[in-house]
């Protein structure tokens, strides 16, 4: 039981780090004025046209796909895998479980493989690429590492040392209606559950925040209309209004 | 030509440069010269510093503003609070490395520093290790670098002085980021701040000063600037014995020209101006330049100043309001096109007592473009038959603006005026054209001879697609249609072994193509010539006869 609170502290804790970590990011991003119209172009000239343009990033990568043929590959391999997994996951928690869920339930094992071999594959590029390696920081090593060993612990559990579900689950539903359940105290589940948890607490102090990120980056997101539609930053507008050249000057 | 540093070879082969492995601090120097107080003064940023006594001293902190770092950090912060492209963009940067072979300033150079996602990270550690919790926090136990946070020191400022010059804001990292992470939002950040502990670049400042002073980056004044058009009225005449007019304040005109001021003097920038002027007189457009506004370029973007790319555009919109024009046109210039055709409305509209039918601001190739496929223009081509044209697409037009009402149409407009005009044309290597185009290497405030060598190794991914198609498909010429890519070109071409002549304005060609009304024939101009010639010759000796006679009537007299 010991073992279950502690996880149970563990869980709410990334949880709102997580929620309200990524919720404030979102509120700066959200805030932050972009005072210029700077979508590369060609871009899109209607708000649909950028929806688009933003689906094809979010969904296929499609600049990555231009710039790094192998790198695409490897990052749609982890980033589908990783969905699926997540996805898959949802049965610890759900009662009853939707019908998409029981759905990718087959594709989980082969997800989980394909997942682990396209993070190895991003690793060897930052080991062997020479220019991948010069921009590469100890985190993005340990990040890459992090995800592996999820994988691994997960992948552990599924063929070598099973674990009991039923009571994670209730463990998890049990977190929901804030109703301290216990946890099997398996070694292999509690190191998967902690990475899991660790993964959850940096998303919102690292660069996982390219997940909601890209959503607001100005050079795609913005419609190409600048002439037809002025387009004015509130701290911009307010030098207009006095008549001021320099920021410094306003009242 | 001789060179003092090593320029990288080209071969001409499938025009694709081959990426090369990493040279560390291949191109670390000390950056260009830095700016004096007085022209700094003149933009409004702090003059507290001292100006360093030999180039060895640049970034020291004994010739910086006061508390330096504390004011660095400040406008940092600052500035990602007003800009939501650098707070987005210093976060969400993966390090997967898509940019790293993209940067013509890397692929010449070899400095890792120069690959995109690097140049961004000069900047990104700092704000890691002052502005966000993991790099506070390994900051506190002594291992920023864990997560790639750094201290801000003096060899930090330096660094950013130097490879934050070393980037012409060209965006071509940005087209290839899966995320749209555009590095020149980070160099302009990197000058603003460093503008503002007293690293200013003395070429952007000094020309900006003379902007601010006299209206134009050369400092060319009223009067000299009309001499000048009357010159070019004279060329053009002398040439098809028509009168074309390049006014200058023409009251109530109904177009605004705003060109690169290097169009008045440089070539083959000044071919393109009498090709404007030719275009419009043909078409019976009234129009007129402005002494006040006689410059299309704004420095105030490459160091990321919004304040004084707005103050520079101001000038536009009062000279359109002075003159009474009913339309503004902008020349052919890359950067000048993309705060046109993206800031102005921004930074000096709106623009509602201009005739709402037309586009504001509209571009050249907006009005030659349509007039050539209407048949409203009378041209023959084989006067292009001599060349076999390619075309430099500006990374400032292609990546950072549009022309016609299409995306993409800053590809085809451009591309169309040539053909029209020339039988001879052929694109050069896909991944170099297009929205994937290779800066000519000297945009973006590094057009100065003090970064002469990165200039000219950035050129090279350029000059190597260039070289497969004068080897393999016979071109001759290159048009541009961007005053730097045009003076870069011309200064760089001939450390990679091609003519500097090469190098042609779009409106160039359209004037060499184009026949005016009551444009005289070349034999009828000959025979023109030859009777100016011989009525100068017989006025001339008349003038000597008299002049004998005189004398000696003198020397009887005495
Ligand atoms: C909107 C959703 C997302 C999009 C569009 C997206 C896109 C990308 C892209 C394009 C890359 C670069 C290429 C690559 O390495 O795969 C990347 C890298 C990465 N993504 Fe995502 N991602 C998303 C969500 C997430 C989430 C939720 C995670 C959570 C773990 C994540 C983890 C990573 C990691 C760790 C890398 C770096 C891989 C490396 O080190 O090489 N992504 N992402
Ligand atoms: S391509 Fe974008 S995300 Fe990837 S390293 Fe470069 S800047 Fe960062
Ligand atoms: S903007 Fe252009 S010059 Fe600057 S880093 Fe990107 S590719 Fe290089
Ligand atoms: S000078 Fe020309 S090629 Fe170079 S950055 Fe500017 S527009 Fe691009």
């Amino acid at each position: 039981m010991v073992v279950g609170v502690i996880y149970a502290v563990l869980f709410w804790t990334a949880t709102l780090v997580l929620v309200l970590g990524v919720a404030n990011k979102i509120r700066i991003y959200a805030k932050t004025p972009a005072p210029l119209k700077i979508p590369t172009t060609p871009a899109p000239v209607t708000q649909s046209g950028v929806f688009l343009r933003m689906f094809q990033e979010v969904f296929f990568f499609k600049s990555l796909f231009r710039a790094d043929k192998l790198l695409w590959v490897l990052g749609m391999l982890f980033h589908y895998t990783m969905l699926i997994i997540v996805l898959r996951h949802f049965r610890y928690v759900q009662e009853p479980v939707w019908g998409v869920i029981q759905f990718v339930q087959p594709f989980g094992i082969y997800a989980g493989f394909l997942f682990i071999i396209g993070l190895l594959g991003l690793m060897a590029r930052r080991i062997f690429i020479d220019r991948i390696r010069y921009i590469t920081a100890p985190s993005d090593i340990a990040m890459l590492l992090l995800l592996i060993l999820i994988g691994v612990s997960g992948l552990m559990m599924q063929f070598v040392s099973p674990t009991d579900i039923l009571m994670v689950k209730a463990f998890f539903r049990g977190l929901i209606t804030f109703d301290w359940q216990p946890l099997p105290s398996d070694v292999v589940l509690l190191v998967h559950l902690g990475l899991v948890a660790a993964l959850m607490l940096i998303f919102p102090i690292s660069k996982l925040l390219h997940a909601p990120g890209i959503f607001f980056s100005p050079t795609r997101n913005q419609i190409d209309n600048p002439r037809e539609k002025r387009h004015i930053a509130p701290w911009a507008a307010e030098l207009e209004k006095q008549g001021k050249t320099y920021l410094d000057e306003l009242d | 030509m001789a060179a003092d540093y090593d320029v990288p070879k080209i071969t001409g082969e499938d025009g694709i440069v081959d990426i090369p492995s990493l040279q560390p601090d291949a191109m670390k120097g000390h950056g260009p010269w830095v700016s004096k107080p007085e022209f700094q003064e003149d933009m409004h940023f702090p003059t507290d510093f001292t100006m360093p006594e030999s180039i060895e001293n640049y970034g020291d902190a004994g010739t910086l503003v006061e508390n330096w770092k504390e004011r660095a950090l400040d406008k940092m912060g600052d500035l990602k609070g007003r800009y939501r492209s650098l707070q987005v963009f210093l976060d969400i940067c993966v390090k997967c490395g898509a940019c790293t072979d993209k940067c013509h300033y890397y692929i010449g150079s070899s400095d890792p520093k120069n690959m995109p996602v690097a140049r961004q990270d000069l900047l990104r550690k700092v704000y890691r290790r002052y502005f966000t919790f993991a790099g506070k926090f390994f900051g506190k136990i002594g291992m920023p670098g864990f997560v790639g946070a750094a201290e801000l020191t003096e060899d930090v400022v330096k660094d950013w002085y130097n490879y934050y010059h070393q980037c012409s804001q060209c965006r071509r990292c940005s087209v290839f980021c899966p995320y749209g992470i555009d590095t020149a939002e980070i160099s302009m950040a990197a000058r603003e701040i460093l503008d503002h502990i007293g690293m200013g670049q003395k070429y952007c400042t000094e020309i900006m000063g003379k902007l601010n002073k006299i209206g134009n980056n050369l400092g060319l004044p009223e009067a000299a600037l009309a001499d000048t058009l009357e010159g070019l009225e004279e060329d053009i005449f002398d040439e098809t014995g028509v009168d074309v007019k390049l006014p200058l304040d023409k009251k109530g005109s109904d177009i605004l020209l705003i060109t690169p001021s290097a169009d008045f003097f440089a070539e083959p920038h000044v071919d393109g101006l009498m090709g404007y002027a030719k275009v419009l007189h043909e078409l019976g457009l009234d129009w007129t330049l402005s002494s006040y506004a006689s410059e299309g370029a704004n420095f105030g973007m490459f160091i990321g100043s919004y304040e004084n790319m707005r103050k520079v555009s101001l000038r536009i919109r009062k000279a359109a309001q002075d003159l009474g024009v009913k339309r503004i046109v902008f020349g052919e210039c890359g950067h000048a096109w993309r705060v046109a055709y993206s800031f102005l409305n921004t930074l000096a509209g709106p623009f509602d007592f201009l005739d709402q039918n037309y586009p504001v601001p509209q571009h050249i190739l907006e009005i030659t473009e349509p007039a050539l496929a209407a048949g409203k223009l009378n041209i023959d081509k084989s006067q292009n038959d001599d060349k076999v044209l390619t075309f430099h697409d500006s990374c400032n037009i292609a990546r950072g603006s549009r022309m016609g009402d299409k995306p993409g149409g800053q590809f085809v407009l451009p591309r169309n005026v040539i053909k029209a005009v020339c039988n001879n044309y052929v694109d050069m290597p896909a991944d170099t054209i297009h929205d994937a185009t290779y800066c000519c290497g000297g945009g973006g405030g590094i057009l100065t001879d003090d970064l002469m060598e990165i200039r000219v190794k950035g050129a090279q991914p350029r000059m190597e697609a260039l070289k497969h198609v004068t080897d393999k498909h016979q071109v001759t010429h290159m048009a541009a249609i961007c005053a730097i890519c045009k003076s870069q070109f011309t200064k760089v071409v001939p450390y990679y072994g091609f003519t500097m002549d090469m190098i042609v304005s779009v409106h160039q060609l359209v004037s060499n193509a184009i026949v005016l009304k009551g444009q005289l024939t070349e034999e009828e101009i000959e025979a023109r010539d030859a009777a100016e010639e011989a009525e100068r010759i017989a006025a001339k000796e008349a003038r000597e006869k008299a002049a004998a006679e005189k004398a000696a009537k003198e020397s009887k007299d005495t």
